[in-house]
């Protein structure tokens, strides 16, 4: 009995993870937005109900079968009650009880597929916040409970809530229609798609969370994403490869970036022996996939960059490649980083000199990186320079880690 | 006038390519391409002809739009660019006005 505990325990989370998102996607396709919240709740319960009748009598041959067959029951007897309760309120819709008939819940790889596809554009909507789109693409398309949300967002439960709520109702107010874009418009709506997949793979990437298993998951889940637009025709456009790639590229070196204690490590002092090859390999290919159409997205420029960090050899061909790529870059979509990063590439490419005159023209003196990078520059150049820069990006970093990083550049001057 | 090599192109290209990155990394690059030397001139009439280099000495090679507070930042912008570098080659600064914006 213990044993059987202790698999179920395991096993339960486990198809939460994989097996919510679809239910409640072709769930939510079938009801449409008005009923999201019953389709959530029919998925959470099938979840609750497994989890007591297993624990009582066994976990069955198919748990995955079984899942989907209770959850199916349960979304039929809710469509019957409604079906009902609206032949008593309004008879003379009774011949729409057709429904009755059309009440059989799809839940077939073709169905959830497209289901999931479909709700992926139906989230990513620049009408409801940044924030609001990955919390739902979260909750809906990725299984993630309120509680691991929260804890990615650094916040509590009850913000998270509020947020997904409210993200709802604008989506129902705005009648928003879970179905796939047609192919004139595809590119159009794949803009805040790959959007929100890009900030997923960031908020695990580069998020203050310490809960690393968190942080993979959400860097993990984003690529999922990614792929599913690639594996079906009319969404596997260039773009869409090239933000794979790009997320390939920056997975290699997840593990490197992280040393025994949790703390970050830069990238000069990263061992590439822990950067990994295969994922390198996989980026390769989707770059290549991506090279084809004629629009160049930032995507593929940031990819390519990408590309180049994987190498850790410091050619001029390297340096070279990635400061053109920062100049179109820059040209499409501006960022302090990015222009950060540029005058870097700069100095590696041409010289140190006229990367710090550039960089005394980018006005970006709240930044602690900018510091960073003058005190980086004038290292060598001029020592006394670098310390005080480095002085005042230490005064304007905000958190621990980074003024130690900051700290241990000073101790070496 | 000798025509660049293949290694002074890209030398070129590459001098251009900064320049611009540069205005794009203070966020002041808005638009603009390179121009290609092909073209049809149009006149009145219905006249078409190849050109347009057949009568006039004076090329376009492209255009840059950037965002600039005023006219002084945008001449100091355009004296880094590495057209001027080319003995005859000139850089205008023009102003864009249009309909809906008098100032």
């Amino acid at each position: 009995m213990g044993i059987l505990f202790m698999e179920t325990d395991e096993l339960i989370p486990h198809l939460f993870r994989t097996e919510y998102r679809k239910i409640v996607s072709v769930l939510c396709r079938r009801f449409g937005f008005d009923q999201m919240e019953i389709a959530e709740d029919i998925a959470s319960d099938t979840f609750m109900t497994a989890t007591q009748a297993w624990g009582v009598k066994g976990v069955p041959q198919n748990p995955t079968a079984w899942l989907y067959n209770v959850a199916k029951n349960k979304a039929k007897n809710h469509l019957q009650r409604g079906s009902v309760f609206e032949s008593k309120v309004a008879p003379e819709i009774k011949k729409t009880s057709s429904e009755f008939q059309g009440a059989e819940i799809d839940l077939s790889p073709q169905n959830i597929n497209d289901s999931q596809l479909q709700m992926m554009f139906a989230i990513c909507q620049p009408i409801i916040s940044a924030e609001a789109q990955i919390g739902l693409s979260l909750r809906i398309l990725c299984g993630f409970g309120i509680e691991e949300i929260a804890d990615a967002f650094l916040t509590n439960k009850e913000t998270i809530n509020k947020r997904l709520f409210r993200a709802k109702e604008k989506l129902r107010e705005e009648k928003i229609k879970i179905e796939l874009p047609n192919e004139t418009e595809i590119d159009e709506r794949l803009t805040p798609v790959l959007i929100t997949i890009y900030l997923l793979f960031n908020e695990g990437y580069y998020s203050v969370s310490q809960n690393n298993t968190v942080r993979k998951d959400l860097c993990l889940e984003a690529m999922r994403l990614c792929t599913m637009l690639i594996e079906n025709k009319n969404t596997n456009k260039p773009q869409v490869n090239a933000l794979l790639a790009l997320m390939y590229f920056h997975a290699s070196r997840f593990d490197a970036r992280l040393d025994k204690n949790g703390e970050l490590v830069l990238y000069e002092d990263q061992d590439p022996n822990l950067w990994n090859a295969d994922l390198i390999s996989k980026g390769g290919y989707f770059l290549n996939c991506a090279a084809s159409g004629n629009k160049l997205s930032k995507y593929h420029l940031e990819a390519g960059i990408a590309y180049w960090n994987t190498q850790k050899a410091d050619t001029k061909e390297k340096w070279e490649s990635i400061l053109q790529f920062y100049n179109r870059l820059l040209q499409i979509a501006y960022s302090p980083i990015a222009a950060l990063n540029r005058t870097y590439a700069l100095s590696k490419a041409n010289t140190k000199q006229e990367a710090i005159a550039e960089a005394e023209k980018l006005n970006l003196t709240c930044n602690h990186f900018y510091f960073m990078l003058l005190g980086e520059l004038y290292t060598g150049i001029d020592n006394e320079k670098a310390i005080s820069n480095f002085k005042t990006a230490f005064s304007l970093a905000k958190t621990q880690a980074d003024k130690r990083a900051i700290q241990k550049k000073i101790d070496k001057l | 006038m000798e025509a660049p090599s293949p290694e002074q192109l890209q030398g070129y290209m590459k001098q251009y390519h900064d320049w611009v990155g540069g205005i794009a990394a203070q966020n002041k690059f808005s638009g603009g391409t390179g121009l290609s030397t092909e073209g049809k001139v149009l006149k009145p009439n219905n006249v078409i002809t190849d050109g347009p280099y057949a009568e006039i000495k004076e090329t376009i090679a492209g255009f840059i739009v950037i965002k600039a507070k005023d006219f002084d930042e945008a001449v100091s912008l355009a004296k880094d660019c590495p057209m001027l570098l080319g003995e005859g080659n000139i850089v205008e600064v023009r102003k864009i006005t249009g309909v809906h914006n008098n100032d």
